[in-house]
């Protein structure tokens, strides 16, 4: 292919339009100041202390973690079910189904944490992490479906039958055999569900009752102009967070297509 | 669902086994996801007193969104919001997804779809809230220039406005939009465009009669993927509009939690759905003419 300058010049421009924003947060991280404007004032730590400081804070993390670990976990064995039976079975209804599973990718968020509202406080349930945990695993679960459905489309099915072949009953083909293949994509899907539930904001704020979670607590110190310092300083904390997941959730799953012999598409999505 | 576990009915085995393997995530979805959703449908044709729930079914609801006046304004404005930004972003995807596909090494190119991707799975409240840094009235674009000497005083067009809720919005899922283009790029056998340049097309032919028509499904796939989430946005409204130039999560949230009628909140929630599948079965339409023109 030929190279094309101008077109090559609009990527870059364009990748820093996408990280321009978030450059902005080390900046005024560092930046000894109240106000986030220019000219800088010089360097500080000070609001990294601040932010670690606040008691708050780490009540909401911790709620967050619970949170993100619990859906991550259940939403990526609810995908390992859907992506087996959509990837080796042939069933009635299998297109129904499927879409219902998927369809939280394409609902918006405000109308399926509405809708779990309504029910929830119909049949009376107190609102917790718990229900929380509940509207992530649904919005989760399509995103670990996808991840997962790649990663069994690339098994080898005569590897499944020497197996059986060999005397090996479905059980224990699956854990010896199908498992450690899935292995990575297994991983990747529990890493991008982790830094889903924990990105999430909409469902955490209606369905949290009075328990306050990370994008929660992060959405209530915008209201105060003077914490806006800290919240940079915890944004930049956060980013360099998920990079380092997203790091290790695009190795697993290069070293899955490796591992399967598997051509390299490039991509989550 | 599980009645197909019934070998009477279903003979084969596979189907049985296939069924039962998805029963666990299908039941979820079923509770969690069906049954809400009916609920509000429900909800949606009974009226809201302050006695409770009528148990009557009745149309009033859909008719007062439909007509009043302050529920078309802002459901127009959600609409053009999300048009706007779907527009603005898919248009400035494709240039991206294009190069990267057709221009960058093999090798390179999950190294610049990671370097795309990153910025979305930051916190997206941070993101959002990162522009209204930048857009506000002392925010970064005003105090640089101010200290830079361009203008004297603060601009007051930036902040505040739709136009600065599409200029988030469109940051926001940009990455949404280049990867489906990508996809829909990279199936193109490279040879059709050989074919084209022998025949005599110049590239810019090529481009139009070839390589644009055969990436419409990506196109089409990143513009649901653009506009669904978007016209559904509650931060964006919140943060960046101040609260006051709500879009229909916001208005939704209104009705059903600080007003307390369910059964309006309802009504504009399946509203809202169904624009979204008018605006979906159109554009999958269109896909699907697209996909017959090319045999």
């Amino acid at each position: 292919m030929n190279k094309s300058p101008s077109l090559r010049a609009y990527a870059i421009a364009y990748l820093i339009f996408l990280y321009a924003p978030i450059a902005l947060l080390p900046l005024f991280a560092f930046n000894d100041s109240k106000v986030i404007a220019f000219p800088l004032q010089g360097f500080t730590t000070n609001w990294f202390a601040e932010m670690w400081a606040d008691q708050q804070l780490f009540n909401a993390f911790g709620n967050s973690l619970t949170i993100a670990v619990s859906a991550s976990i259940l939403s990526t064995t609810l995908g390992i079910f859907a992506a087996r039976a959509s990837t080796r079975y042939t069933f009635p209804g299998k297109a129904g189904i499927l879409g219902l599973i998927m369809l939280p990718m394409v609902l918006p968020e405000m109308i399926v944490s509405m809708a779990l509202l309504v029910v929830l406080m119909a049949i009376g349930v107190p609102l917790s992490l718990f229900t929380i945990i509940l509207g992530h695993v649904l919005i989760c679960t399509p995103f670990a479906v996808a991840i997962l459905t790649s990663a069994f489309q690339s098994l080898d099915r005569s590897l499944e039958e020497a197996a059986y072949d060999l005397g090996e009953t479905p059980a224990s083909t699956f854990r010896l055999i199908i498992l450690p293949l899935v292995m990575p994509g297994i991983i990747s899907s529990l890493l991008i569900c982790f830094t889903i539930s924990l990105d999430e904001f909409i469902i955490s704020y209606f369905l949290g009752g009075n328990q306050t979670v990370l994008s929660v607590y992060i959405f209530g110190q915008f209201r105060f102009p003077a914490k806006v310092p800290a919240v940079m300083a915890l944004g930049f904390v956060l980013v360099c967070l998920s990079i380092c997941l997203l790091t290790i959730a695009e190795y697993f799953r290069r070293r899955g297509i490796a591992r399967s012999g598997g051509k390299d598409t490039g991509g989550f999505l | 669902m599980k009645s197909g576990s019934s070998p009477g009915r279903f003979g084969n085995p596979e189907a049985t086994n296939g069924l039962l393997m998805v029963s666990p995530t299908a039941i979820y979805a079923t509770l969690l996801l069906a049954a809400p959703l009916v609920a509000v449908v429900v909800y949606s044709l009974m009226v809201d007193s302050k006695v409770g729930l009528s148990s009557g079914l009745t149309f009033a609801n859909y008719i007062e969104v439909w007509t009043g006046r302050i529920y078309q304004a802002i459901m127009m404005r959600s609409l053009t919001v999300a048009s706007l930004v779907t527009a603005i972003t898919v248009l400035l995807a494709y240039p991206v997804a294009y190069f990267v596909s057709f221009h960058v090494r093999p090798e390179r190119k999950s190294l610049w779809l990671f370097l795309i991707t990153i910025p979305f799975w930051t916190s997206y409240l941070i993101r959002v809230f990162l522009w209204k840094v930048i857009l506000g009235y002392n925010g970064v674009i005003n105090s640089g220039l101010l200290s830079l000497g361009i203008i004297d005083e603060p601009l007051t067009v930036i902040n505040y406005s739709v136009g600065s809720m599409v200029a988030t919005l469109a940051h926001a899922y940009a990455p949404f939009a280049i990867l489906p283009i990508f996809v829909s790029l990279e199936k193109i056998d490279r040879s059709f465009l050989e074919a084209g340049q022998d025949l005599g097309e110049s590239k810019l032919m090529t481009f139009w009669r070839v390589t644009l028509p055969l990436s419409m499904p990506g196109v089409i796939a990143a513009v649901l993927i653009v506009f669904i989430p978007t016209i559904g946005d509650y931060v964006t409204p919140d943060l960046i509009g101040g609260g006051k130039i709500p879009m229909i999560a916001n208005m939704i949230e209104g009705k059903m939690l600080k007003q307390n009628d369910k059964a309006v909140g309802a009504a504009i929630a399946v509203t809202a759905m169904l624009i979204v599948s008018v605006v979906s079965i159109v554009f999958l339409l269109l896909n699907k003419r697209f996909l017959r023109g090319q045999k």
